[in-house]
């Protein structure tokens, strides 16, 4: 295999692996905020309901989460899903476990605002709804943007647990040429490709942190 | 019609009776100043009268209407919806600690809560707003961010923010204790300003020379209580034990 097809066919990958990173974002980041809610409810079935996903979600292996969500429907309902179910179930299973760890950072950050903040949006007049969304959550986003990040960073590298699906993301692919070609150069490949990966992500972090300097 | 009147209001904390059957009413245009030793139960009239709080016994009027109360067999009314953002309107809170928004600009924490709360347009507000800052001294200050600002200029946004909204009383939680003595003057000198333009404030405070020279009545509160109240000079002169082992302790 030529050096221009290997790059083509990883390439390929890396592409299928920037689509569960952007839709597992695009789906946990508000889910988590959601989850966050119950998880600070004042009703005490729900936030335990919402605990015991949270730990369960943290306290197992992401890989048996998706091997759980795409088996669970045939071993649990009999169900025989269709040729998109495996790629349905990762975005599932990403943005299920994601979402519970977002919920922990957006509750740190939500639980950190002064009491004073509420006092005066409520005092100036500002609905429930309003003192959330215009007075505390942005101040949250900015408290909460490194630990954001973190989990950003990791998720990157999560991405390639979607092997454990045979689903043909950049990790998957890498392991089939290094075996039909014993070579070693297409793990070396795939590591760079998630390496620049990550650093543009880190960047893109990184400027939104700064634009968020305006203030302390 | 007096602007804000309550009656009979009690308060606690756990057990703790920290307003014991207080009483007061502010009319139009009067200055009420709160004096009194700290744990008095001075900070929690003010959350009381401004909703931050539930009472646990009496009722608050606003504008001759009853907005609050306890039922006899202990049921708390309070306001809802539309009647709350009414009661809203009619009182602004100036926080010991200014409680600015540091995510705005000086102007936004001024104009957001007149447009999105009261509905009025941007460029009047803006405007408005404008005029407010000049009067506190901050023109300049418009597009700053609280953080680039020193305490007794966070302090005199909070005024303004709160004034924008056209409060009939404006509620001060002493207003120069979290400032170094030098910022303390130009606060003061602003809500004394507003005296003259006959604005009706209740304040906490702890100046007690600004207090007996601005205000038209006084109450010296002590261990929730009442202990002494009347026209600021009366209070200031009043032959109390209690009062004069508080101004002993401030005057050392
Ligand atoms: N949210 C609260 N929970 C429990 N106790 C409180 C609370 N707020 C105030 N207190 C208590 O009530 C008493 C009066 O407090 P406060 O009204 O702040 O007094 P002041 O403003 O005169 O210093 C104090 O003993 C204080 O500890
Ligand atoms: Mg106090």
């Amino acid at each position: 295999m030529s050096f221009q097809v290997m790059m083509q066919q990883l390439g390929g990958g890396l592409l299928r692996s920037i689509e569960i990173f952007a839709l597992t974002l695009l789906f946990s980041l508000p889910l988590g905020l959601l989850v966050s809610f119950g998880r600070m409810s004042k009703n005490r079935v729900i936030r335990s309901i919402v605990w015991i996903y949270i730990s369960v979600m943290r306290g197992t292996p992401l890989m048996l989460q998706l091997l759980a969500v795409y088996f669970g429907p045939f071993y649990i309902g009999g169900l025989k899903l269709g040729a998109t179910w495996r790629f349905t179930a990762i975005i599932i299973a990403f943005s299920v476990n994601y979402a519970a760890y977002f919920a922990e950072i957006y509750r740190s950050g939500i639980e950190s605002m002064p009491p004073g903040q509420y006092e005066a949006a409520r005092v100036l007049g500002y609905s429930k709804g309003s003192t959330f969304f215009r007075i505390i959550f942005p101040q949250v986003v900015k408290r909460i943007l490194p630990s954001v990040t973190n989990e950003v960073i990791t998720l990157v590298k999560d991405t390639s647990l979607a092997f454990s699906l045979a689903y043909a993301e950049m990790f998957t692919i890498a392991k089939q040429i290094a075996a039909k070609e014993t070579s070693f150069m297409p793990f070396l490949a795939a590591a760079l490709f998630y390496y620049v990966f990550n650093a543009i992500v880190a960047f893109g972090m990184e400027r939104i942190e700064k634009a968020m300097n305006y203030y302390t | 019609m007096a602007l804000l009147e309550m009656n009979h209001i009690r308060k606690s904390f756990g057990g703790l009776e920290v307003i014991r059957d207080i009483s007061l009413k502010v009319d139009k245009g009067e200055v009420l100043s709160i004096i009194g030793p700290s744990g008095s139960g001075k900070s929690t009239m003010l959350r009381c009268a401004t909703m931050l709080e539930t009472i646990d016994a009496g009722e608050i009027w606003y504008m001759g209407e009853k907005v609050a109360w306890v039922e006899p067999d202990g049921r708390k009314v309070y306001p809802k919806g539309e009647q709350l953002k009414k009661v809203h309107s009619c009182f602004g809170l100036v926080f010991q600690n200014f409680n600015l928004f540091p995510h705005y600009s000086v102007l936004k924490n001024i104009v957001d809560p007149v447009v999105h709360n009261q509905k009025r347009s941007k460029a009047e507000a803006t405007q408005e707003a404008m005029e407010l800052l000049a009067r506190m001294g901050l023109a300049d200050k418009a597009d700053a961010y609280p953080c680039q600002l020193s305490g007794g200029q966070c302090q005199r946004v909070a005024i303004a923010r709160a004034l924008a909204l056209n409060p009939q009383v404006l509620f001060f939680d002493e207003p120069t204790s979290a400032l170094d003595p030098e910022l303390t003057g130009e606060v003061l000198k602003v809500i004394r300003s507003l005296a003259d333009l006959h604005i009706a404030m209740v304040i906490v405070t702890h100046e007690m020379n600004f207090a007996r020279e601005i205000s038209d009545h006084v109450i010296f509160m002590d261990k929730g209580v009442i202990a002494v109240e009347g026209s600021a000079e009366e209070v200031f002169k009043a032959e109390n034990e209690r009062m004069r082992a508080f101004f002993g302790k401030l005057n050392h």
